[in-house]
């Protein structure tokens, strides 16, 4: 889709496992992320992909295993090595985190403008004006009228929050964004529309994406690259038309078999 | 703050009523406040003979602070004669037994609830103020492990979301009271509920100025001559509010006034709310619009019947 605009990767992962007391949430997984590339993590409830998820975006410190990120000035860091500060700095700027339920990714007692416009505030833009114009900008950009920019997203459809809590995260250009289920929860119209427009984003900003779905069409339309889970560990993984086309694994087999077909 | 240690007689209170390892205590948190401008200090408030509310973070900083030779002067709202004002200088009074004042002045404490005096305080003066929720991030973020850590990384985006919101829905920042600052570029800090009229006041001040929360179990602190900023955007800067007609009684101009309703027709008039400035100034012959007037007589202006008796 996009051609990769380094060999450096952004993301480096080694050996990350994360235990809930005897329990394996997920082992030893291994992969690089590079610039413009979408990662998709597949596999049934319970595989270990939203801790994974949760593992890489800081958000659950991984029992042991290393999580590396190239900074904005080129240097590699171990996120888990960062400051607190640090770490929120780069959760609003660098980072985007969308929640598969919009309500946890929004504010939803304030306006669509002030979601949108709370990480230019935060990152010290002090000018109500340009904070406006920039979040109507983007409300543009995932199609959201410009005359809904003063409204509770409470009053907005689960679709159209889901866009909002897109423009939310991607206000401050962000390189690296995780997605959770982005298109769960929404009729097949909806995250169909959903879909288009994030491939356009992603495809126009040449973000970073990894993204978890349980959804392999969701997996095909977006990423470049797949990995399939289950019980924890990473069984297979590849480039995702291969993947998904030629399953090696019985599992993935019985995944890509299970896929509807109307 | 000279020996205020009494001798232990049964039947009398402890010199302002607090223990003295008490009145160590919160002076610790005093120091470290002063130390820290704007960081909330915990402390372990008291229970004192008054309920939450009616100033016993104030009560007890002031009793930790005074000592015999001070003279203390109690504000509520401005006004020395209200009912909170009342009690707490009676409570003092009793306790301490110190000179008590209604000019500020003469004041060398000035505990105050909600106004800051209209008359520059002086660096040997010190101003107390009460304080119900120190929190400023407090509703917008209502976990205080939080907030904490938003106060300890300087993570304040959140504010502006408040003042942002404030203007998409009144084309202008409408919070009135409470208004956040920050002070000496770090800290974000709520100066009570004073009218951000006020705000101007506490930036480069000679007093020092405490801050006690009793229920909340905070103190903070701005020492003399320190930076407060009031927070704004660029485009919509701080604005303090503005009144078309002066006080009614003195004719004083840039002060805050108090609208007061004079009959059930809709008679009404707007009144210096720090009355002792107003008093000194009709003191002094300053006359406002509606000083001769009969229906603001009973508003502690001039009393014709009284005289007359």
């Amino acid at each position: 889709m996009s051609v990769f605009q380094s060999d450096d990767p952004l993301l480096q992962v080694r050996n990350v496992t994360r235990y809930y007391g005897d329990r394996v949430g997920c082992a030893e997984v291994s992969f690089d992320l590079w610039p413009g590339e979408v990662l998709a993590i597949v596999g049934e409830s319970g595989s270990g992909k939203t801790t994974l998820l949760n593992c890489l975006s800081t958000r659950l410190a991984p029992t042991t295993g290393a999580i590396e990120y190239r900074m904005r000035d080129g240097s590699m860091r171990n996120l888990y090595q960062l400051s607190e500060a640090e770490r929120r700095l780069l959760m609003r700027t660098d980072w985007g985190f969308v929640h598969q339920n919009a309500a946890d990714g929004l504010r939803m007692n304030v306006s669509a403008g002030a979601n949108v416009g709370e990480r230019l505030m935060a990152v010290g833009d002090r000018h109500y004006g340009n904070i406006r114009s920039t979040a109507d900008d983007w409300l543009g950009r995932v199609e959201i009228e410009s005359d809904r920019i003063d409204d509770d997203p409470r009053s907005f459809s689960g679709g159209m929050r889901q866009r909002l809590q897109i423009a939310r995260n991607l206000v401050t250009n962000p390189r690296l964004v995780f997605m959770d289920e982005p298109t769960g929860g929404l009729d097949v119209s909806v995250q169909a529309r959903l879909l288009d427009l994030l491939r356009r984003l992603v495809a126009d900003l040449g973000l970073s994406v990894v993204i978890v779905t349980h959804d392999l069409a969701v997996a095909r339309l977006l990423s470049h690259r797949i990995m399939v889970m289950r019980q924890g560990n990473v069984i297979e993984s590849g480039l995702t038309d291969q993947v998904l086309d030629d399953p090696r694994e019985p599992y993935t087999q019985l995944l890509v078999s299970s896929i509807l077909q109307v | 703050m000279n020996d205020t240690a009494a001798i232990f007689d049964q039947g009398e209170y402890n010199f302002a009523y607090l223990d003295e390892q008490t009145k160590r205590m919160i002076r610790r948190a005093i120091l470290k406040g002063i130390a820290i401008p704007g960081y909330q200090v915990p402390f372990a408030s008291r229970e004192m003979p008054m309920p939450y509310g009616w100033g016993t973070g104030g009560v007890q900083v002031t009793a930790s602070i005074l000592g015999k030779d001070d003279c203390l002067k109690m504000i509520d709202q401005g006004s020395d004669d209200t009912t909170n004002a009342v009690s707490l200088r009676g409570f003092f009074e009793k306790t301490a037994g110190v000179r008590t004042t209604y000019e500020t002045a003469e004041a060398s404490v000035i505990q105050t609830r909600h106004r800051i005096p209209e008359k520059n305080l002086r660096e040997d003066q010190i101003l107390v103020f009460q304080v119900p929720i120190p929190e400023p991030l407090r509703f917008l973020e209502p976990r205080e492990t939080e907030t904490r850590k938003m106060h300890a990384l300087e993570d304040y985006g959140l504010m502006h979301v408040k003042l942002y919101e404030d203007i998409a829905k009144n084309g202008h920042i409408a919070t009135t009271y409470a208004y956040p600052v920050k002070v000496n570029d770090r800290y974000v800090m709520d100066p009570s509920p004073t009218p951000k009229f006020d705000n101007p006041k506490i930036d480069q001040m000679a007093a020092l100025q405490l801050y006690g929360a009793g229920r909340e179990k905070r103190i903070y602190a701005i020492p003399p001559y320190t930076k407060v900023k009031s927070l704004d955007f660029e485009d919509y800067p701080f604005e303090i509010q503005k009144f078309d007609k002066p006080c009614g009684l003195c004719g004083a101009e840039d002060v805050y006034l108090d609208e007061v309703i004079l009959d059930d027709k809709g008679g009404r008039m707007f009144v210096c709310s720090d009355s002792d400035f107003c008093e000194e100034r009709r003191a002094e012959g300053h006359l406002g619009p509606m000083a001769a007037d009969p229906a603001a007589a009973h508003i502690g202006g001039i009393q014709p019947e009284e005289t007359a008796r």
